[in-house]
């Protein structure tokens, strides 16, 4: 398998970036030349890729619309705190290790219940579904006595601080390439198939429902995990935090790194993390410029101005994900 | 005696909820029968109205009624300007996209009122100042009376306006076959435009009844009526204008008895519910026409 | 007993009966043509053979195993493939990648395996491309492996759409008006085109045709469908002289 990556061009680049962004991120951190702002961002850019890259397996692969996402976050987050706060006899690496898997195990359990009656949806009724399932979670969470309800968990241990990055890291880049990969194999081409032409999909044997179901669990386990790693981050939890506003901010990442472009998501996650926080002062706008964004991408993407600036890629494909 | 009389007021609550949706769900029947999508931005539009007659009363000290003429007009431009600025560039584009704009364009009318009024909830004194009637027993209030009355004018002056004028029949071509009617003389982009108009129009009254209803305005306000009226929308059959009435109606009583017998909480939830079931086993609503993706 | 056997098929919309009453027997190896004006009820009768419609009465059955209630892919996977009258190509994906979908059910690995590109993954889609390379040298589109799908010109387009139903192996092909659109030039290629798709691949076709050219120079029997009943079968010497047919098509050719 090595000698196939040595083989593998951009493979062999994608290896050296991530080598060298490690690289950087520990020494600007272990010489103290971060400011703490910076340094306490570190960590929530890991977690924003990894609500990006799983998002766009979804919005950007399959092809649909899917606005609680935050909502599988929250599951994720709430789940592996309440592990974390009662598993108190472990070993910390132990219970956060357990909460890692519990979250991203339960996000994916609700994925399968919201996922098998809702995925036959598309479009818009699809959109709204997912909404719905979002705002419900929320509400649930919210009047739950498990989770404290409003007013939420707190002195979560901080097993994800920017000390841990290196597990965070790894997390990060080991779904960034199981995602990558699963585009680039049969199962990934499936997926992809249904968003071009979910009819053609169809008729050529792919069952189109079980990929959606498929999908729409991987993403939701990932975003579970991320939920797991800024809960530790945080150490709070509320449930507004996991609410409309945070879906939209994931899908503006998304688009703006491109639909179904994972290389795109992630360098638009970072963008979008570190952003406020050099633009403090622009805070209140922040909101209104995503929407902004959002409006003028798909404008653009959709315009002559595109197709006329990138004619002369015109001929060649351009290469799904990695 | 009394339970009955607690039937009845919550039946006719549901009645004044219901068209409120009812009215929203005719714009989002309307756009969706001529542009063929769904504007999400249009519960939004609603709260718009509310900030802008908050803004004519309350801040400008305009007297009621032109206050409440010139908020309805100035939403209906609303509608028409958001329509040439963010959907009509996508008229040929995929569903999804169009999609994600609308979304954007709702975020934007959102967070644009939050910044020019603040999130904090502000107070608004209803302006509609018509006594309670008694019948019998049961109290029906002033703001009750005016919904159900205003509703109704608007439903059948909508109704009037689709079938007997030449700007009603062309919408009807329009969401018949838009090219047919291109072809036919038929100006597309007027229509589509006046669609709009309408449909804002009819939301900016929903939106003034609501707040006179609630009483309080925050940015968010449209969301969630907006969605409601778009599950009864297609309850009642997307496209359809009188399934758009009966869908908001039936929405708004089920929504009334679920949040006085069940729970408040989860009278949300069976909103969305109906939502599911609907889509699931008759996709086309009540009223619907079956339409069949051509394979 | 024939590959395809179709009895007393019907489906009604609403009120509005499209088909009805059609009886076909498809033998195997055949190349049949399904005919009739516009509106006879010809694609529907192909999105029912292909599950996307479902009947109202009457019985389809490949190779003798009843196909009606199951879903398009599994009809598939049974043994049926099918283009559109619209192109339905996976269009922003490659020439080669929408070939190598249609090899989804043949070449199989597991998710995990997939997700970490270990174990079989390499050995099978160095073998789907393999395949898929072929079948696109077959069509002529082996330099155009790389390509954006849409950014084909039409007639290849409608090649791509035929070789990536050949990939999924079909028994029987379903060819939905493939001259569409097409000059002379091209419908005769086309013809060259569907005679070495069955020599190579041993498919039975049964196709929807205006063009009658291309009906009478390749299809060994026809069935003629107007307004959803079928008006007359026969070889197309007898049926396309047939008083009726003609009548039916108002005077077109």
């Amino acid at each position: 398998m090595i000698q196939r990556l040595f083989k593998n061009k951009s493979a062999m680049i994608s290896l050296l970036v991530t080598i060298v962004i490690y690289i950087l991120v520990i020494v600007l951190v272990s010489a103290g030349l971060l400011s703490r702002q910076l340094t306490s961002i570190i960590i929530p850019v890991c977690v924003n890729v990894m609500l990006a890259v799983s998002l766009c397996l979804i919005v950007g692969f399959l092809g649909e619309l899917t606005l609680g996402h935050a909502g599988f976050m929250s599951i994720g987050a709430y789940t592996g705190a309440l592990i974390t706060l009662n598993a108190t006899a472990l070993p910390a690496p132990v219970s956060f290790g357990l909460a890692l898997i519990a979250g991203g195990l339960v996000a994916g359990i609700f994925g399968v219940l919201i996922g098998v009656p809702v995925l036959r949806l598309r479009g818009d009724y699809l959109a709204i579904v997912t909404l719905g399932f979002g705002e419900i979670i929320k509400s649930i969470i919210n009047s739950l006595k498990l989770t404290n309800g409003a007013a939420g968990l707190s002195d979560i241990p901080k097993y994800a601080t920017y000390k841990q990055f290196t597990l965070v890291y790894i997390i990060m880049i080991l779904m960034i390439l199981l995602i990558t990969n699963l585009v680039n194999s049969r199962h990934g081409r499936a997926i992809s198939s249904i968003r071009d032409n979910y009819i053609a999909a169809e008729a050529t044997g792919i069952p189109v429902s079980k990929f959606k179901v498929i999908a729409f669990v991987i993403s939701a386990v990932f975003a579970g995990i991320s939920g797991v790693i800024y809960a530790h981050n945080v150490g709070i939890l509320k449930p507004g935090n996991f609410d409309y506003n945070r879906s939209i901010e994931v899908l503006v990442m998304v688009v703006l790194g491109g639909m179904g472009n994972i290389k795109g998501s992630i360098i638009a996650a970072v963008i979008l993390t570190l952003l406020p926080e050099v633009l403090r002062g622009l805070d209140d706008y922040r909101m209104l410029m995503y929407a902004i964004v959002l409006i003028t991408m798909m404008i653009f993407n959709n315009s002559t101005l595109k197709n006329r600036m990138f004619k002369r890629k015109s001929k060649a494909v351009e290469k799904e994900g990695a | 005696m009394n339970v009955l009389n607690s039937i009845i007021e919550q039946l006719i609550n549901g009645l004044r909820t219901g068209s409120i949706y009812a009215l929203i769900a005719l714009g989002y029947t309307m756009v969706y029968g001529i542009a063929k999508m769904i504007n999400f931005a249009h519960g939004d539009i609603i709260m718009v109205g509310a900030y802008v007659l908050y803004l004519f009363v309350t801040l400008l000290h305009i007297p009621v009624i032109p206050a409440v003429l010139i908020t309805i007009l100035s939403c209906a431009v609303i509608g028409v300007v958001i329509e040439k600025v963010a959907y009509k560039p996508l008229r040929k584009a995929q569903p999804l996209a169009v999609l994600i704009t609308a979304i954007g364009v709702s975020f934007f009318l959102q967070n644009l009122i939050q910044i020019i009024f603040g999130a904090t909830p502000i107070p608004f004194g209803s302006i509609i100042n018509i006594p309670a009637i008694r019948l019998g027993s049961i109290t029906i209030s002033g703001i009750t009376i005016v919904t159900l009355s205003v509703t109704t004018i608007c439903m059948i002056a909508l109704t009037w306006f689709i079938n007997k004028t030449r700007a009603g029949r062309a919408m009807r071509a329009v969401s018949e076959d838009k090219g047919a009617a291109e072809l036919m003389g038929i100006n597309v982009n007027g229509t589509i435009s006046l669609t709009f108009f309408i449909g804002s129009a009819l939301a900016a009254v929903a939106g003034i009844l609501f707040i006179c209803q609630y009483e309080s305005l925050k940015p968010t306000l449209g969301a969630l009526p907006g969605i409601k009226a778009f599950v009864a929308a297609v309850l009642g059959g997307i496209g359809s204008i009188p399934g758009a009435m009966l869908g908001g109606i039936l929405l708004g009583l089920i929504e009334s008895l679920s949040k006085a017998y069940i729970s408040t909480q989860l009278s949300d939830a069976i909103v969305f519910g109906v939502l599911v079931i609907v889509l699931l086993v008759k996709p086309t609503g009540l009223l619907g026409k079956q339409r069949r993706e051509k394979v | 007993m024939a590959l395809l056997e179709v009895k007393k098929l019907g489906i009604s919309f609403g009120g509005l009966r499209a088909v009805d009453d059609l009886t076909m027997s498809i033998e195997d190896g055949s190349l049949v043509g399904l005919i009739g004006p516009n509106g006879a009820g010809k694609t529907t009768v192909f999105n029912m053979l292909t599950g996307v419609y479902s009947p109202t009465n009457g019985k389809i059955e490949l190779d003798g195993k009843n196909i009606i209630g199951m879903k398009p892919n599994q009809i598939c996977e049974a043994g049926i493939a099918r283009t559109f009258q619209n192109i339905r190509l996976f269009s922003k994906m490659s020439v080669l990648d929408n070939v190598k979908i249609a090899l989804h059910n043949q070449v199989y690995y597991s998710l995990l395996e997939g997700f970490l590109h270990i174990g079989a993954y390499h050995k099978k889609e160095e073998a789907m491309n393999a395949k898929a390379m072929e079948i696109l040298k077959v069509f002529d589109l082996q330099e155009q492996a790389d390509y954006k799908a849409s950014n084909l010109p039409y007639g290849k387009q409608r090649k791509l759409e035929i070789a990536r139903a050949l990939a999924t192996n079909p028994k029987l092909l379903l060819l939905d008006e493939p001259a569409a659109g097409m000059n002379p030039n091209e419908t005769a290629e086309l013809m060259k085109t569907i005679e070495l798709v069955r020599k190579k691949f041993k498919v039975t076709i049964l196709l929807i045709e205006h063009d009658m050219k291309l009906v009478a120079g390749i299809c060994e029997y026809l069935y003629v469908l107007n307004f959803g009943t079928l008006l007359t079968s026969g070889a197309p010497e007898e049926v396309l002289h047939d008083k009726r047919v003609v009548t039916a098509y108002l005077g077109e050719d």
